[in-house]
């Protein structure tokens, strides 16, 4: 790799172990989306599992905030380059909704409001490693942020972490997102910095 | 669209432009450069003599029909990368490249119209790539422009957009004018969206980059007029970043 001349850097005041490779921690909260931030109502507002289950489920706003709400405190990462340490969400663990559904399917497309899919592997979703988010520091999420509910993955890059999230189809095969078909990686994972498909 | 690996390229500086008090073109020679889409980015490695690294992605401003890629970077007063490159790179230094990346925020000729090009302060850089593309293959797809700028001083390639063909330019500087500006004056507002682009009933395509809070204005006011929120397409920076 070259040297470039001249390049000092700033290094960081946080504990590098917290960091993944090219990334760079921030302090406020970046905002990455394709296209206008969808504002559903939330009478209008439902929560779908579906596709290769033995029966679809869906709960409406009101029931999904009946649910056991749980306290997560994450770093997240960004594939543009920032991570946000010790952010504080609360929400329903997709375990819980998961909890009782029957499937033979491996994987999962989120898909959301705005026309806004992104795949995961099931296994990724499960054992306490993902939520459904509506809180952010202790107030609603905000649409810019995929209020009134996102999907919060935060051991992948955050774009899994879908904004406005509306539902999980479960499908037998891995089928590839909206980002993962521009040319991002399949899996995503900020640890192997699988930013780009051939990374 | 091909897919070439994207890996990482050692660049040479082959020229610094000045464009602003805040920003600069770099000119890059990029060895067997697999070519562009106007509108994507590229992600910035550079290194320090310890080893140590930072990457930033910036937007492509140079047209794919262009002989050499050329990125334009505005400096971040706390930023870690930009104001190196907005400040120290000049010509003949050498960094990382790897890229063009992004397949949403792009425009093809093909792709017709009519446009809508949108911007804040540097979110012109991937529309102006997407004008170049235009004005290379001498496109007659109907374009406009709306660019919000803190003043004229800050605005980018300013003759260039001057001497653009058939591409209708409309200016709003928020913060200080020239003596008989005839422009707008204000933030961008719905008032101001409905005056200056197609409306909704001739389906232009719409490509808004800027500040967060400039993209979500103005993203709201094009689906409160009644433009489809498809036909949008959204690039947003925030205040951090480079």
């Amino acid at each position: 790799m070259p040297i470039t001349r001249g390049f000092r850097g700033r290094r960081a005041e946080v504990d590098p172990s917290r960091v993944p490779p090219g990334q760079y921690v921030v302090r406020d909260f970046p905002v990455l989306s394709a296209g206008p931030t969808p504002h559903t109502p939330l009478d209008e507002w439902s929560f779908t599992i579906s596709g290769a289950v033995d029966e679809p489920v869906s709960w409406t706003w009101e029931e999904l905030l009946a649910l056991p709400t749980e306290t997560i405190t994450v770093d997240i990462h960004c594939v543009t380059k920032w991570s946000k340490l010790d952010t504080s969400w609360k929400g329903v663990s997709v375990d819980t909704l998961l909890d009782g559904v029957e499937t033979e399917g491996d994987y999962v497309t989120a898909w959301a409001d705005g026309d806004y899919t992104t795949n995961l592997p099931l296994e990724d979703l499960t054992d306490g490693r993902a939520w459904i988010a509506h809180t952010y520091a202790d107030e609603p999420l905000e649409p810019e942020h995929g209020g009134p509910a996102r999907l919060l993955v935060p051991h992948l890059y955050f774009w899994k972490s879908a904004k406005w999230v509306r539902g999980l189809e479960l499908t037998l095969e891995d089928q590839p997102g909206f980002w993962e078909a521009a040319g991002y990686h399949n899996y995503g994972d900020p640890w192997k910095e699988q930013r780009y498909w051939s990374d | 669209m091909p897919r070439a690996p994207i890996r990482w390229r050692t660049v040479t500086v082959s020229e610094v432009v000045e464009e602003t008090p805040q920003a600069r073109t770099i000119v890059l020679d990029v060895p067997e450069w697999p070519g562009h889409e106007a509108g994507q980015h590229v992600d910035v490695r550079l290194t320090a003599e310890d080893g140590y690294q930072a990457q930033r992605s910036y937007s492509i401003a140079s047209a794919p029909e262009d002989p050499e890629l050329a990125l334009t970077i505005e400096r971040l007063e706390d930023g870690e990368v930009s104001p190196y490159l907005a400040g120290e790179v000049r010509a003949g230094d050498e960094f990382e490249i790897r890229g063009p990346v992004g397949g949403h925020f792009t425009w093809r000729v093909r792709d017709g119209g009519p446009l809508l090009l949108i911007a804040g302060g540097s979110g012109l850089v991937p529309l102006m790539a997407m004008l170049r593309h235009r004005a290379a293959l001498g496109s007659d797809v109907e374009a406009h422009l709306l660019l919000s700028a803190r003043s004229l001083e800050d605005v980018f390639y300013r003759e260039e957009l001057a001497g653009l063909q058939h591409v209708a330019m409309h200016y709003t500087l928020t913060r200080s004018r020239p003596e008989g500006w005839t422009g707008y004056d204000r933030r961008v507002d719905v008032e101001m969206l409905a005056e200056v682009g197609p409306p909704p009933s001739e389906d232009p395509l719409a490509f808004v980059c800027g500040p967060t809070a400039f993209v979500e204005q103005v993203a709201d006011g094009l689906v409160a007029l009644g433009h489809a929120a498809e036909r949008i397409h959204t690039e947003r920076f925030g205040p951090t970043g480079g």
